[in-house]
């Protein structure tokens, strides 16, 4: 395959950044887009220019670093990540537009490098069951029914990588939040904290400078790991429960 | 003809002082830890915020020490490559964690746990550290059901388990094929809380790239900030190694990409010994190569060897499609010659039999480097739903690689290297030879012998995490209180520092016309080749003899673009090779000086007359511990021999 790529390239934060385009040959259709960009970036580094910056590092799908939209979608025209998208999807001739997640709470570090310490923050504030190491009592000791059990999980499958924020027209973390929220709030464990970790962690979101939710699904539509949009109604259930029950 | 001549003073080798560990006590085995534990000395609760302690990574291992170190006072630097603590690569651990539990009732025990990872482990491993890690099993899946860990349950609220690899019983605890992932962020989120609280201060996108080492003490780090390329240094009263195996030195491997060696590889320059670096395990179910692009390969979780059928077919260069072959025309090699583990032979036999069928010309898919691996018989047994709800993501990610449909043709898989069980050499409180440097996890060599039983690495990063390591290093930071203060001005400091700004600048100065990559691909075929699935002295000679001449080659015509004051990936990679160009020469010499076959290692020359790995126990009963001398020069070997009280060495069996 022959591939034309337009490439937001962008020294620094400080450096403003515009699309370069590059002519890329002898693509295969088994390649992994990640695959694809190393040949580009190989032959930049012969030709002494400086390959294109991106983040990846397991490239199985689960590590959540890829972080591309690709023509406009969040980690490209399937629904995986970046790394699990291959060049079976494309047709020779394509011309591909590859550019960073765009969104004010995550400053671009360089080309399609983003800074996204701002989730972290986020789990930080309450996303997370105080269980210090040692204090655990047997694990069979309080059954969680099977139905509960697989909701936790479809939630605490999110991978951290940021696809959600980057596809809302509002650049909202509210799935990303969501998520986490739901996976331990449901759980027996997680309860004790119920209340607390819901508030906390929508503040923080808040304060990270993330837009706000006009339920437009993008997010949902863009998320790799399939975490379902009523992830998002089900939090604002549990945040209008605890601000009736905290008093702050 | 190439000549050995040049290069093989590296195989002249020195037999230095045997390594012992002291701190394992004696008597029986099952009291050890118990006994150590109350050996220890301990630190005042109120002393502790008092003691820095740095960890480097932030997997299983280090997520899990830097949350429990915090929790219980003491103040953390830690430290990882990636943008984010939550994504060290044991994220990508898909099958699931070993624990004697015994919930089955199916006859498990901790004595049972204990005797088949020692077994698995083909006898090379220590037998009171694998003692205790068959005790602790037990206490993690409490810690992690109390994080909120979402495993998988029973209709009835309770734990489920399935079978792994090289046992009989039903141990194995796990969240679909992604336990991995919910374990590391049971541990993200227990470090993130402490992170809140201030307790653990956190360097992200931050890369350890020396140690420092004061008056024969671990004192501290250099590391390069990898956004703004800054070298700083870091200061604490010990420093713990959490940093992964070094299973990238063959460039493709299920490993992460940015896996790297360095952390322990620097610290081996500075004095830790590096134990069994031949020991590299090599998983049986990945998905094949599709070109010469490859950047990595991808596992597919060892627990479907449960359901799944691997087979070949009977016929040599048979190039019908699977559905095509009728039954009587298959081999299901590992039920005919393994019938009571059949499918769930450990992965070393496994892997090794692949390659058999495949170097007899049986192999299936491109290039004929592969096997089948069946569903037929699970989805007509159990039907499409249960075998979706037990492997579903993991047939999605096959699928999405391949393009091919598990549910309607047998998977294509073949071994890859995965795990590597050599590493820093420790004792039993984890403590390297140097004084006041800790290595746990992937990173040093202690648990798995010669090879790694499936689930039992999660196992091992979180025992040595949560419950090993916080018990340990009191006993240290007790018995070496640091009056002095260091900081960047000592003359160790100042020295790794500068060590550190000579060798990025090089890499830069090189301006060569090749790219890291392609010297990283090289040497990783080359070892492969020599050290990978089967190796022999004549091959290992070969690699010894290569790899000087690609590192030379390396320093020649290397070209990194940019420079080291920003944001540079080329220079992170070149840097990590420069540490493979010297590690891999010391695995390849291990491999030659080991002349028996054990587990992962196979030397052809040491096989049974059916063509199982024959150990050789009298001459070859210790682990290797070496010690670096200078690049390219012969290392020291250091044997710790190994004894065996409780479990009896025996030709493993699997028939």
């Amino acid at each position: 395959m022959k591939l034309t790529l337009r490439v937001w390239r962008q020294k620094n934060p400080d450096t403003p950044g515009a699309m370069a385009v590059y002519e890329l040959d002898g693509v295969s259709e088994d390649m992994s887009f990640l695959e694809m960009l190393d040949i580009l970036n190989e032959e930049l580094i012969v030709k002494g220019e400086e390959p294109v910056a991106f983040d990846h590092d397991c490239r199985e799908g689960i590590c959540g670093a890829c972080s591309l939209v690709i023509n406009g979608a969040a980690h490209g025209p399937e629904r995986t990540t970046t790394c699990q998208l291959h060049m079976r999807s494309f047709q020779d001739g394509d011309t591909i537009d590859i550019e960073p997640w765009r969104a004010s709470a995550f400053p671009v570090i360089k080309d399609l490098v983003v800074d996204r310490s701002a989730f972290d923050r986020v789990i930080q504030a309450g996303g997370y069951i105080t269980a210090p190491t040692g204090a655990a009592p047997e694990a069979h000791a309080t059954p969680v029914p099977k139905a509960d059990a697989e909701f936790a999980f479809e939630h605490a499958e999110c991978i951290g990588c940021g696809a959600c924020v980057a596809a809302c027209p509002n650049g909202a973390a509210m799935l990303f939040t969501s998520a986490k929220v739901n996976h331990l709030n449901v759980l027996p464990q997680g309860s004790p904290e119920r209340e607390t970790r819901v508030l906390d962690m929508v503040a923080q979101m808040d304060a990270e400078g993330f837009g706000g939710c006009t339920l437009a699904g993008e997010c949902a539509t863009a998320c790799p790991k399939g975490i379902p949009l009523f992830s998002i109604t089900a939090m604002n259930k549990e945040w209008l429960r605890a601000t009736r029950k905290v008093k702050r | 003809m190439t000549s050995y001549s040049e290069y093989s003073e590296y195989t002249e080798y020195t037999v230095g002082e045997p390594v012992q560990d002291e701190r394992a006590p004696s008597g029986p085995v099952n009291e050890r830890w118990d006994t150590r534990r109350f050996q220890a000395k301990l630190v005042n609760p109120a002393n502790r915020r008092k003691h820095t302690i740095i960890v480097v990574g932030t997997g299983l291992a280090g997520g899990a020490a830097g949350a429990t170190l915090a929790e219980q006072g003491y103040h953390v630097v830690q430290f990882c490559y990636q943008d984010s603590p939550r994504r060290a690569h044991s994220i990508a651990a898909q099958g699931g964690i070993n624990a004697a539990k015994n919930y089955r009732n199916d006859g498990d025990s901790i004595h049972r746990l204990f005797y088949d990872t020692v077994k698995g482990g083909d006898f090379r491993a220590r037998e009171s550290n694998v003692h205790r890690l068959a005790q602790i099993s037990v206490e993690i899946i409490d810690q992690c059901v109390a994080q909120g860990v979402p495993f998988a349950r029973e209709y009835g609220g309770l734990l489920d388990t399935r079978s792994f690899g090289g046992v009989q019983v039903s141990r194995t605890f796990y969240a679909r094929g992604q336990t991995g992932q919910q374990l590391l962020l049971g541990a993200y989120q227990a470090l993130s809380r402490q992170i809140a609280t201030g307790n653990v201060e956190m360097h992200a996108r931050t890369e350890m790239l020396d140690l420092i080492v004061v008056d024969g003490r671990a004192r501290g780090i250099v590391a390069r900030d990898l956004v703004t390329g800054e070298v700083s240094t870091y200061f604490a009263d010990a420093v713990v190694l959490a940093s992964g195996g070094y299973g990238n030195v063959f460039y493709l491997s299920t490993n992460a990409m940015n896996s790297n060696a360095t952390a322990i590889w620097r610290a081996h320059r500075r004095g830790a010994y590096f134990a069994n670096p031949c020991f590299t395990q090599i998983h049986p179910t990945c998905i094949p190569r599709s070109g010469d692009h490859q950047s990595k390969l991808t596992l597919m979780s060892e627990s479907l060897r449960n359901d799944g059928r691997i087979w070949v077919p009977k016929a040599k260069g048979d190039t019908r499609p699977p559905a095509e072959i009728p039954e009587d025309e298959r081999d299901y090699y590992l039920e005919r010659i393994y019938p009571s583990f059949g499918n769930l032979v450990p992965r070393d036999i496994a892997s090794r039999a692949a390659k058999n069928v495949c170097d007899e010309g049986r192999g299936v898919g491109p290039g004929g480097q592969g096997v089948y691996l069946d569903f037929a018989d699970a989805i007509a047994r159990l039907g499409r739903k249960a075998v979706e709800e037990k492997y579903g993501n993991l047939f999605d990610m096959y699928e999405r690689i391949t393009a091919e449909n598990p549910y309607e043709v047998p998977m294509r898989i073949y071994p890859a290297i995965h795990y590597t069980m050599g590493g820093l050499w420790v004792d039993y409180d984890l403590q390297t030879t140097v004084p006041g440097l800790f290595a746990i996890g992937e990173a040093n060599f202690s648990d798995h012998g010669a090879n790694r039983l499936g689930a039992s690495a999660l196992m091992q990063g979180l025992a040595d995490g949560y419950f090993v390591l916080p018990s340990t290093i009191n006993d240290y930071l007790a018995r070496n209180p640091h009056k002095d203060e260091v900081d960047a001005s000592h003359p160790a400091a100042v020295e790794a520092v500068r060590e550190t700004e000579d060798r990025l600048a090089r890499l830069l100065a090189v301006d060569g016309d090749r790219t890291p990559d392609s010297f990283h691909r090289e040497l990783g075929e080359l070892v492969w080749e020599f050290c990978g699935m089967a190796r022999t002295d004549e091959g290992l000679r070969k690699a010894l003899d290569r790899i000087p001449q690609i590192r030379e080659e390396f320093w020649r015509r290397l070209k990194v673009p940019g420079t080291g004051e920003e944001f540079n990936q080329s220079l992170e990679k070149a840097n990590r090779i420069v540490d493979y160009l010297e590690l891999a020469e010391l695995m390849c010499l291990d491999a030659l000086h080991r002349t028996e076959s054990c587990g992962g290692h196979f030397r052809e020359e040491s096989q049974t007359p059916d063509g199982e790995a024959a150990r050789q126990d009298e001459e070859f009963s210790y682990a290797a511990a070496w010690e670096f001398t200078d690049t390219g020069a012969a290392p020291v070997l250091h044997k710790e021999q190994l004894t065996f009280s409780h479990v009896h060495p025996t030709q493993r069996s699997y028939a």
